[in-house]
């Protein structure tokens, strides 16, 4: 390992004896969240999320860990300046996190440029592990489309044949309403209208919502994140069409991170996702049992993909990888049991293979909770011209 | 589309209209009266919420609906004997960025204090669910906020047309050196009205809780439909701000529904029209 030498020559003057380690002694790990900014709630969260994996998984690893944080906004010059950093500066050994899509698609050339891999924990451009793709990009999180795919099919299982599609209007919000669009016509369904609403500069969903009501759709299949999802859940509810209209979604609409703000307005909405906290396994119950304590809330598919990230991690460092190319190779091939079911990578795009839930958000004992309807099988996203260099 | 559908967004429409002149009337008298540019108006918008938003956990919706704008007005008192009183003779460059940096300052404080996740804030049971008018069926807390907005715009009209302190304002707006020259105490007029603003964001942030979501960032994403409101209206002028918000919340509305393509251009271009035919807005309070 590179980066360590020094460190490794350093002990060697003191009086240990040189010779060369199985695996690193210690891993710098640099962390690329927002804790600043729009994404904040995100970035701890994922935070929490990774420090709770560590502190469980870390001690098999047969090497510590160290964490370098570094707080990347919202804004791709400051990720890109902040990726140079832990790269160049502190010469962390491995990078993880990346929230924004914008953000990612940013550091992906210095990362792949300096070899240091990068476990990504939420950004889910299809674009970052299909052209974009690098062998030292992996992505433990999701992908846009893998999410949202399997709702067409299961929505017209339902009986569910007409309709109307909004999200905001930019490559998140596209990619996933193209991607439902395109399962759910080709089982059948038909999409009879769109909005694409101005990216967080929409306060009122009014005009739209009186659109999607006028367009005759049985349903309304939507994506919105943080504070504009709490907007158009409870619009959508304070202007009566839950009954008339069902509201499905992409699952970060009603995300346990933010329920709890829309409130009953909540209740009722299906959607999809990679992880419901309600899971009943034991490596889920367990998770989620150590979280609550050391937070005091609920995990949300924010912090599972934190917490996944650095189990990734161990289990790649458990190889004895030692150097940027072959801790990236390992985490490619990385598999295990995690609080989302089993979880592997597909080493032809590095994106995550995993089952993904529909659950209906209702009102618990305690506040809203997540009551699971179906569970999909995992399904590879297609490359979508990504080709992994072989070696 | 029929009938009841435009009806629709006429209300809609409205509604923003209404959330938007709670703002912007606050911040044109201010700018009108003592040419001073409060860009961090919009953050005190979000600590209304916040507070709207704390209260009403505690004691329900009415205890945020009337705490929000005191602790509000309680902050302008703060912010105006500590950082504006001083700024008064600074020009507009120094005033523009100190209360730039003013909205950074608020907007990291609600987060220290109330930290990143958003808020709720529950509509009161008073104004839940929905009512019929002429077939269409509309939330009651939406109607709710257009009476709201309609009741604070009387009572401002008539307070600057028929009182003493409102033909005190109105002097002052045109012309202030001459209305301290007859007697008038402009400085504590100016601390009188700055107040009445600072409440009146707040009370905003407190009605806009329910319908949006209580986050750090509201402030700062209506600070520029606000100002848009006020310079298509005219400064300081209560017609120009009722005038340019009505504007602003039918072009953002109509636009949406009509060409959702130009959505967010629309009003940018109507901004721009304004500007060249008449730069002085609409209604300024000045000819």
């Amino acid at each position: 390992m590179k980066r360590t030498a020094t460190g490794i020559a350093t002990a060697g003057l003191i009086g240990a004896a040189l010779v060369a380690p199985a695996a690193a002694d210690e891993i710098k790990v640099g962390l690329l969240l927002p804790y600043s900014g729009v994404y904040a709630a995100l970035g701890t969260e994922i935070d929490a999320g990774f420090v709770l994996g560590l502190d469980t998984f870390g001690e098999d690893a047969g090497t510590s860990f160290q964490i370098v944080r570094e707080d990347t906004e919202v804004k791709p010059p400051v990720g890109l300046a902040k990726a140079r950093k832990l790269i160049l500066q502190d010469r962390v050994d491995v990078m993880a996190g990346i929230v924004s899509s914008g953000v990612l698609a940013a550091v992906r050339d210095v990362v792949d440029g300096a070899e240091v891999p990068l476990i990504v924990a939420n950004a889910g451009n299809d674009i970052a592990t299909g052209e974009a793709c690098s062998p030292y990009v992996v992505r433990v999180s999701f992908s846009n489309s893998q999410i949202n795919r399997p709702m067409g099919p299961w929505m017209v299982q339902q009986g569910i044949t007409k309709v109307y599609t909004m999200a905001p209007d930019y490559a998140a919000g596209r990619q996933m309403m193209e991607t439902f669009a395109e399962s759910f016509t080709a089982a059948g369904g038909e999409i009879v209208g769109a909005d694409y609403t101005p990216f967080r500069k929409t306060q009122d969903f009014g005009p739209y919502l009186a659109q999607a009501k006028a367009s005759g759709a049985e349903a309304v299949f939507a994506f919105y994140a943080g504070g504009e999802a709490i907007s158009f859940v409870k619009q959508y509810d304070s202007f009566g069409l839950k009954a008339d209209m069902g509201l499905y979604a992409s699952g970060f609409l009603t995300s346990p991170l933010y329920v709890e703000a829309q409130g009953p307005a909540a209740e009722g909405i299906v959607t999809s996702l990679h992880y419901v906290p309600t899971l009943d396994t034991p490596v889920n119950n367990a998770f989620v049992a150590a979280f609550e304590a050391e937070t005091g809330r609920t995990p949300s598919e924010y912090a599972v993909a934190g917490y996944d990230a650095a189990r990734a991690l161990v289990e790649a460092a458990k190889t004895g990888a030692d150097g940027g190319a072959a801790l990236a190779a390992a985490l490619s091939r990385v598999s295990f049991e995690g609080p989302r079911g089993t979880l592997s990578i597909d080493p032809a795009t590095n994106n995550v293979v995993q089952p993904i839930y529909v659950y209906e958000t209702v009102a618990g004992p305690e506040g809203l909770t997540q009551k699971l309807l179906a569970e999909l099988p995992p399904e590879q996203d297609a490359p979508n011209g990504c080709e992994m260099p072989t070696n | 589309m029929d009938a009841g559908f435009w009806l629709f967004q006429a209300l809609n429409a409205l509604q923003l209209s209404m959330l938007l002149f709670l703002l912007s009337i606050g911040l044109t008298v201010i700018f009108g009266l003592m040419h001073f540019v409060n860009l961090a108006h919009g953050a005190l918008y979000a600590a209304g919420a916040y507070v709207a938003a704390s209260a009403s956990a505690v004691g329900g919706y009415w205890l945020g609906f009337l705490a929000a704008p005191l602790a509000v007005a309680v902050l302008g008192v703060a912010l105006y004997a500590g950082l504006i009183r001083r700024m008064r003779r600074a020009g507009p460059m120094a005033q523009v960025l100190v209360t730039f940096g003013l909205i950074f300052v608020l907007t990291d404080l609600t987060r220290i204090v109330w930290g990143d996740l958003a808020l709720a804030s529950e509509v009161p049971a008073a104004l839940a669910g929905t009512v019929d008018i002429a077939g269409v069926t509309y939330p009651v807390y939406r109607l709710f906020i257009i009476a709201l907005g309609l009741a604070v715009f009387a009572v401002l009209a008539l307070v600057l047309a028929r009182t003493q302190i409102g033909a005190m304002i109105r002097a002052g707006v045109d012309n202030d050196q001459m209305a301290a020259c007859v007697g008038i105490d402009v400085e504590r007029l100016f601390f009188i009205v700055f107040c009445v603003g600072c409440a009146l964001a707040g009370l905003a942030g407190a009605v806009a809780a329910p319908v949006l979501s209580v986050t750090p960032e509201m402030g700062l994403s209506i600070l520029i439909p606000t100002l848009i409101v006020i310079v298509i209206g005219g400064l300081g002028s209560l017609r120009g701000a009722i005038v340019g918000s009505l504007i602003f919340g039918f072009v953002q509305t109509f636009g949406a529904v009509l060409a959702p393509a130009f959505a967010s251009v629309l009003i940018y271009a109507l901004l721009a029209a304004v500007l060249i035919a008449r730069p002085g807005g609409l209604f300024p309070a000045r000819g």
